[in-house]
């Protein structure tokens, strides 16, 4: 009995998340509607609230970090997944990269803010400097940016990717391999051409959760991008995201403004839920499909 | 053409180790001679020091228990065993006169020439096209027309033109057990090999779907020296020509398939040819 | 088919396209090296948090860490005895919470309802909760518990760890019950057990060990986690009087004081930083060396 009232109470808990957020969000969603969401300005003294540049904010961070962490963590994954060297080696790289999970949030904010962000300032002046007529690289170079954020996002969600992109690369059967080698096929013609293709639906899911969890992330974000609500085209530029705002507000907000921020942390929800629920479908597929290959 | 023609001759071959025959024409194709050769597995020896030519244009069947080597000795043709990690070997093995272990032969070039069916088919997840070209693709051949008529000249030698000629796009994957193989058969032909090795090509067929492989392996051995390992002795005399009986890493016999199966010169292959083990 | 004249045995292997396969090799070489430097590449980032971690982390290290409070804006001296106290309490209400909740869930789902569609939709709960971002557990919290009672606390804080640690321990718990060997069940039943007792005394304490690990990779990923408590625990400079009052944590500590202008802080945040990177990776290894060994 008492298991059974646990497992409602489980399921409860996800309803009860949602509606609790929706019910305080409600005065914000009807004073608002979706204008909301196509707003640009974010002024809780004035009492507007759009948040379509952190909605921008945080899908072009977390796609940054998506674009930079993909083929990084591809290329670990093949690197776990062939025996370039003996199996300790490898199980040193896969602790290393485990570890990077295991990193709190708030400790990589802070290496970013002493490392990342001098750097992306430094760097960030030059390139600003030779390729500014580029929108994306536009001056003035901030070390708070977009850029900072998703260079730090990349490394985090990293181990998400690498660890499912490396289970269906070893998910692929060890038949197609020796198919292709005993065709004349070297060692990367193999990987590029048919094992990479077979395990693509567990690569692309693993792509798709990874950019779930950078949406989700909050602290190291919300140290590092610069919180601001501008919109800019450069990546050199403060921004902010979903988590980022409901990290920074939440605190010493009150009145509508906690209403509003409600509202914003239902849009985080949506937002993260659907990419969540879309790379596990993927996820699942890919599973039976490469079961139908054994 | 009658097998006594080309058939190896080691018919009194009463003492052991078989002494290797020479009764094919120097400049023949695709002899291949496997000369005193030994295989290891880490520190266990799967290969005894094995001695056998293999004529061109014919079926040879590997028969034997399982873990006798015949499959070892099958992969070392093409040099799949260089795969697993810890392996080495003794002794030669030539094609053509030349070490498939010289310096000058590049793996690559050795698997084009000798042409490989596994024991369970495996098409790659791409359409029936794309698996028969995928050899001319990573060469680098990538001119249509040729690509175009490789894969009718492949499914045909295959059998296998008529069933899939209107779904070439197709997922390799839709086709049946049986078609999948030929599918596989017809992707080990499309760079021209001259040997092709079949790894227990019907273990994991319906009778029906064996039927036809068989009947395909014998109308391949017109273009191919084909190699064959079983477990079917039925398989072995129905579609081979020469029989090698191998146990615990020994060539115990290699003659004529007829004589093996009719009148074996050892005791050991009597005893497996009637099913007394194995 | 070259079914026309023997090949001659000299470019028996020469016709591959030896020519291409020298770009072909030089590739899959180049391929090689790249991935393998790719790998190697991921160390760098790590290095650099460790060392910067231990080496500013370091110098303040002492018993004062452990035993003072917070200095005022611009002093020197003192540590965040308070935070790390506050981190503990907060990790123990939110173990307190999701503890029973998840093993009991998971009990049932394996046990009493492994095939029921009640089942699957906790698994499948289980699974969006993992999904769902730290902040949103913080929010609720925030939503349900600061806005009831109007208060800051350690309470609303421990709630919304435990949200966050929930499905961490139910399908660990879930796995650890799948791996008790069916016999196991089908032996106590086979003596007249009732299935009661046949999950408290043979089930669970066969599981324990690996659920166990889930418990404390759950713990390490509470005691780091700060989104959850930023807004619910809020923060502060004294020690913890009771559950229903603002509380600090070390990661809110690193995060408020990351961005002050005092270098004492900041050294205060590295130190703080090292503390909890060891109290994570104690925990993690804790959870895989010491229980799961029992396990297998």
């Amino acid at each position: 009995m008492a298991c059974f009232l646990a497992s409602v109470l489980t399921i409860v808990l996800l309803a009860f998340i949602i509606g609790e957020i929706l019910v305080k969000a409600w005065p914000a969603m009807i004073k608002f509607g979706l204008g909301f969401i196509t707003g640009i300005q974010w002024s809780p003294n004035r009492g507007v609230f759009g948040v379509l540049p952190v909605l921008i904010g945080t899908v072009a961070s977390s796609f940054l970090a998506l674009l930079l962490a993909l083929p990084l963590g591809l290329a670990i994954a093949i690197f776990l997944s062939e025996d370039f060297f003996p199996a300790p080696v490898r199980q040193v790289i896969r602790f290393v990269v485990e570890t990077l999970a295991a990193i709190p949030s708030v400790v990589y904010g802070l290496w970013g803010i002493f490392v990342v962000i001098p750097l992306v300032q430094q760097y960030g002046a030059v390139l600003a400097a030779k390729f500014g007529f580029i929108p994306f690289l536009a001056g003035p170079a901030y070390g708070n940016s977009l850029l900072t954020a998703s260079l730090v996002l990349a490394l985090m969600v990293l181990p998400t990717i690498t660890a499912i992109s490396r289970s269906s690369l070893v998910a692929v059967p060890y038949t197609l391999r020796e198919g292709s080698y005993a065709l004349g096929a070297t060692r990367w013609e193999t990987i590029l051409s048919v094992i990479i293709p077979t395990a693509a639906p567990g690569i692309v899911a693993s792509g798709i959760l990874g950019f779930g969890r950078a949406m989700g992330e909050t602290m190291a974000v919300a140290m590092l991008i610069g919180n601001s609500q501008r919109l800019s085209w450069s990546l050199l530029s403060p921004s902010n995201t979903l988590s980022a705002l409901l990290a920074n507000q939440f605190a010493e907000a009150d009145g509508i403004q906690v209403s509003a921020l409600m509202y914003a942390a239902a849009l985080l929800v949506v937002l993260t839920l659907g990419v969540n629920i879309a790379g596990e479908a993927v996820l699942r597929h890919t599973q039976k499909a490469t079961a139908g290959l054994r | 053409m009658s097998t006594e023609e080309h058939a190896a001759t080691p018919t009194e071959a009463s003492e052991w180790p078989l002494e290797p025959t020479n009764n094919f024409a120097p400049g023949e194709n695709n002899f291949i001679k496997v000369d005193n050769f030994k295989f290891f597995y880490g520190k266990k020896e799967a290969l005894h020091g094995i001695n056998l030519e293999i004529p061109s244009r014919k079926v040879t069947a590997f028969i034997g228990p399982s873990g006798c080597g015949k499959s070892t000795l099958l992969r070392n043709f093409n040099r799949m065993n260089e795969l697993i990690p810890g392996v080495r070997h003794e002794g030669d093995i030539t094609i053509h006169g030349t070490s498939i272990y010289d310096p000058s032969v590049e793996i690559i070039a050795l698997r084009r020439r000798i042409g490989m069916v596994f024991q369970k088919s495996n098409p790659f997840p791409m359409s029936i096209y794309e698996n028969i070209v995928y050899p001319l693709r990573i060469a680098g051949q990538n001119t249509r027309s040729v690509l175009d008529e490789t894969v009718e000249r492949c499914l045909r030698s295959a059998a296998l033109w008529d069933e899939a000629k209107d779904r070439l796009n197709d997922s390799a994957l839709g086709l049946s057990g049986g078609q999948m193989q030929r599918l596989c058969i017809a992707r080990a032909v499309a760079s021209r090999p001259e040997i092709l090795l079949m790894d227990e090509p019907c273990s994991a067929l319906d009778p029906i779907a064996t039927a036809k492989v068989e009947e395909l392996i014998i109308e391949l051995k017109k273009d191919f020296t084909i190699v064959i390992v079983t477990h079917n002795m039925q398989q072995a005399s129905r579609v081979s020509e020469l029989t090698a009986f191998f146990y615990l890493g020994i060539l115990i016999e290699f003659d004529n398939t007829r004589k093996i199966f009719t009148n074996p010169s050892m005791k050991q292959t009597e005893e497996y040819i009637t099913g007394r083990f194995g | 088919m070259t079914s026309t004249a023997a090949t001659s045995p000299k470019n028996f292997f020469s016709d591959a396209g030896k020519k291409t396969s020298l770009l072909r090799l030089f590739r899959n070489h180049f391929l090689t090296g790249l991935c393998i430097a790719i790998s190697l590449l991921t160390l760098v980032p790590l290095f650099s948090i460790i060392v910067l971690v231990i080496k500013n982390g370091l110098p303040l290290l002492s018993t004062n860490l452990f035993t003072q409070l917070p200095p005022a804006p611009g002093l020197d001296g003192g540590g965040f005895g308070n935070a790390i106290v506050g981190t503990l309490v907060m990790v123990g209400i939110s173990l307190g919470f999701s503890v029973p909740l998840g093993i009991l869930a998971a009990v049932f789902v394996n046990e009493y309802a492994s095939v029921s569609w009640l089942a699957s939709v906790v698994r499948f709960v289980a699974k969006l909760l993992t999904g769902i971002p730290s902040i949103i557990c913080g929010v609720f919290a925030f939503a349900a518990v600061v806005m009831t009672t109007h208060k800051f606390s350690a309470l609303a804080g421990g709630l919304a760890l435990a949200i966050l640690i929930l499905p961490t321990i139910l399908l660990t718990a879930e796995q650890a019950l799948l791996g008790v060997p069916y016999a196991f069940r089908e032996a106590s039943f086979g003596v007249g057990a009732t299935p009661f007792q046949t999950i408290w005394c043979i089930v669970l304490p066969e599981a324990m060990p690996a659920i166990m690990t889930g418990v404390m990779l759950a713990v390490a990923r509470a005691a780091g986690e700060t989104a959850p408590v930023l807004f619910t625990a809020l923060f502060s400079q004294n020690w913890i009087k009771g559950i229903m009052e603002p509380t600090a944590s070390l990661s809110v500590l690193i995060y408020n004081f990351a961005s002050l202008p005092y270098a004492y802080h900041i050294k205060l945040a590295w130190s703080a930083s090292l503390i909890l990177v060891v109290l994570v990776t104690l925990s993690n290894i804790l959870a895989q060396v010491i229980f799961a060994p029992k396990h297998h």
